[in-house]
């Protein structure tokens, strides 16, 4: 009896931030095995089929090389050379199928930790980049850029369009923080980004309509939004961005959570809000740059994943939340590629088409769901 | 200094624009300062203002040695804790995380919580006597869960000062107490210093060590409760015109019904209340007496009516009074017995009753 009553409560209480940590482990080690099924899938699956053991043994190969070539630059890499680029396998996996699906796994993650800083700065679950036309005007301005710049130079690197996307997405982001100060209902701040969106819509097709064709050739795919152009450049430009970025992120992991309970607490515990606000927008538009420069548009992946990611972890702490997005981001964007260039093969659908198809009924069931709360 | 909270000539206001201004308090460690007046007078700035959420406009803020503006935000965060009226809804996150998150200006970079810190989080659970809701989610809780909770982030924030913005509102009268109750056992044991808003007046009367008098442009009234109730009316503070606030008993009356007296009760020692109230949810304005000075009824009589008979406490009633009485009396449609016994002294109210016998006024029991 006496046991029962006292000794139970202390052990119960110490068990609080355990018990979510375990949780946290779980879910980021399945999260990891579900990528990596993800990437042997996209690196298996194609118009060319190659047998996991070959993979495992090309890839073999392709560090074998790296290793070679980074240490003796001698005889030995130049064969292991000519063996990967006398293969059409290998030249498939190496060219093609590991950058693009690199790709599609850091952008994914990216977009996905980018709608959840948006979410935390609007204090919205529903907010993300795509929603908020931020994508958009991101897109017009890497539209404009590619556009004008085409005629003048044969090589656009990823890091212009990065930097016109990131522009871009600051531009629209202080258009809606205007109106945000206007509209003090969230939902109204939403309409309004979706019309931005539109507007920018506009203006990008307007520009590509009166563009001259030639002008225009590498413009039409990437503006459906694909990560079929992915190669080695796009990818380190990328992971030098986002890295960072993330790191940047989930140092950001603690004012989150004191930003979380509004801001009258955050101040009061101490935190600097306009520094803090200034980043977050900043970190935001970068990551979704990132993917509306190398990707185009993306959508709903910035609002669905955060919220999938809360549910599977049960808790929404930041530096739970953020890293889990990463990795759920990839998991999903990675398999919706994959779906992408499968399904309808030799048809290629839009990377979008597939997020939609996924992302839009968690934002649906999202809404309906917290109505309920709400009306609760 | 003797004093851990002072402010000189204080003005707050938003934008440039005054609000209030010379506001001055003193409080020494471990007092309880409530900011009373009606709403829109400017609590929520005050507090705002010594909390630093917004910033003064003239005049100076000392909390403990320094003035405000120079503490940095960490530090002034160990100084000052708050709880808010603003509704917050995390979502997915449980008690605890609310609470632990009173340990920010605490924890390193990441926000890792050291055993001493958990320690502490329990320790301001235990205090509101919520340890039982750590796991829970916040978004589920009640009113009064959540007002402990948020109370016990400030506690874990080990503060100097607690601020609260009217941390009754949307509270029952249980968990008004309860609040309350723990405001008082920390400012005792723990010796932290809470400045609050209350709209409860009877309950401001009784927790506080000073009361601040909200009301225009400056402060109208600044003390120790029992001075503030001799020199200032709730009346007054709040513009009431019609009802009436009973200081020393913290009961509302509501407004007096007007006019030429219709009903006649004979009462005293608490008997008449009933009826008094019952009439003016009636509209029907009515005389009393004969009362005893030290009356209950007669506190109340006061309230709800111009036509009350009174006699000095503590002596038998006389033939006067009862001239006085028998006149009003003789106006009445009706006559009320609130039932109160006749004894030596007021005799005078059984004289009154024979008389409307006499008259043929009806005569009902108490009550009816």
């Amino acid at each position: 009896m006496k046991q029962n009553s006292q000794g139970m409560e202390p052990k119960q209480s110490e068990n609080i931030p355990l018990g979510q940590m375990g949780r946290f482990a779980v879910v980021m080690l399945f999260l990891s095995g579900m990528l990596l099924v993800a990437l042997l899938m996209n690196v298996n699956i194609g118009s060319v089929s190659i047998a996991v053991g070959d993979v495992f043994r090309i890839l073999w190969d392709g560090i074998r090389y790296g290793i070679a070539n980074a240490v003796t630059k001698g005889g030995f890499a130049q064969e292991l050379g000519a063996v990967i680029t006398s293969s059409t396998e290998s030249q498939i996996l190496f060219r093609i199928r590991i950058p693009r699906m690199l790709l599609a796994a850091i952008l994914g993650g990216a977009l996905s930790v980018s709608g959840y800083l948006l979410q935390v700065f609007f204090r919205n679950p529903i907010a993300g980049p795509f929603v908020l036309g931020i994508s958009s005007g991101a897109k017009m301005i890497v539209g404009i850029t590619l556009i004008f710049l085409a005629r003048r130079m044969e090589h656009i690197s990823s890091f212009t369009l990065i930097a016109a996307a990131f522009i871009g997405s600051l531009l629209i982001t202080a258009v809606v923080l205007l109106f945000a100060q206007k509209v003090r209902n969230m939902s109204m701040l939403l309409v309004v980004g979706i019309m931005v969106g539109y507007i920018c819509g506009a203006v990008t097709d307007f520009c590509v309509t009166f563009a001259d064709d030639h002008d225009v050739v590498n413009l039409t795919n990437w503006s459906m939004g694909t990560f079929s152009g992915a190669n080695w450049e796009h990818v380190k430009t990328a992971a030098l961005l986002c890295i960072p970025g993330m790191v940047g992120a989930l140092l950001l992991s603690k004012p989150i959570a004191a930003y979380a309970l509004g801001e009258g607490y955050a101040l009061s515990l101490g935190l600097r809000i306009k520094p803090f606000r200034v980043v977050l927008i900043l970190l935001s538009s970068l990551f979704s740059s990132c993917v509306t420069a190398l990707a185009g548009p993306v959508s709903f992946v910035g609002i669905a994943v955060p919220h999938m990611t809360r549910t599977l972890l049960k808790s929404s702490k930041p530096a739970f939340v953020i890293p889990a997005a990463f990795l759920c981001g990839a998991v999903f964007c990675t398999f919706c590629d994959l779906i992408a260039r499968t399904v309808f093969a030799p048809t290629e659908l839009a990377i979008g088409t597939v997020t939609s198809v996924f992302g839009a009924p968690v934002v649906i069931y999202m809404m309906v769901k917290r109505r309920r709360t709400l009306e609760h | 200094m003797k004093d851990y909270v002072r402010t000189e000539h204080l003005a707050v206001g938003y934008d440039g624009n005054i609000l209030i201004h010379d506001i001055n308090i003193q409080l020494e460690k471990g007092k309880i300062l409530t900011l009373i007046g009606p709403n829109g007078a400017g609590k929520t700035t005050i507090l705002k203002t010594l909390t630093r959420q917004i910033a003064l406009i003239r005049g100076t803020v000392y909390i403990g040695p320094r003035e405000i503006a120079s503490w940095s935000p960490k530090e002034m965060a160990k100084q000052v804790a708050v709880v808010l009226t603003d509704r917050i809804r995390p979502e997915l996150t449980t008690c605890a995380d609310v609470v632990a998150m009173g340990r920010y200006p605490y924890t390193n970079l990441f926000g890792k919580l050291t055993p001493r810190d958990m320690a502490v989080v329990r320790d301001a659970l235990e205090r509101v006597h919520a340890l039982d809701l750590a796991e829970q989610d916040f978004s589920t809780l009640s009113d009064g869960q959540r007002q402990r909770i948020l109370l016990a982030r400030a506690i874990c924030q080990e503060p100097e000062v607690i601020v609260l913005d009217e941390p009754t509102a949307y509270l029952d009268i249980r968990h008004k107490i309860e609040l309350l109750d723990i405001l008082r056992e920390m400012a005792q044991k723990k010796n932290i210093t809470v400045i609050m808003s209350l709209h409860e007046i009877d309950l401001a009367m009784k927790i506080s060590d000073y009361l601040l008098c909200v009301k225009g442009e400056t402060i109208a009234a600044y003390g120790p409760p029992e001075e503030i109730l001799k020199n200032c009316t709730i009346e007054q503070l709040y513009d009431i015109q019609n009802g009436s606030y009973n200081l020393l008993f913290g009961s509302v009356e509501l407004t007096k019904p007007r006019g030429a007296p219709k009903v006649f009760v004979v009462a005293g020692g608490g008997y008449g209340i009933a009826c008094y109230r019952a009439l003016q949810k009636k509209e029907i304005p009515f005389a009393t007496g004969i009362l005893f000075a030290n009356d209950v009824d007669c506190q109340v009589a006061r309230e709800l009516s111009d036509h009350v008979v009174v006699s000095p406490a503590f002596e038998a009633m006389t033939e006067r009074h009862f001239e006085e009485a028998a006149a009003l009396l003789l106006q009445c449609e009706q006559v009320i017995d609130a039932g109160t016994p006749v004894g030596t002294l007021n005799r005078q109210n059984a004289k009154l009753l024979q008389l409307a016998q006499e008259k043929a006024i009806p005569i009902h029991r108490g009550g009816s």
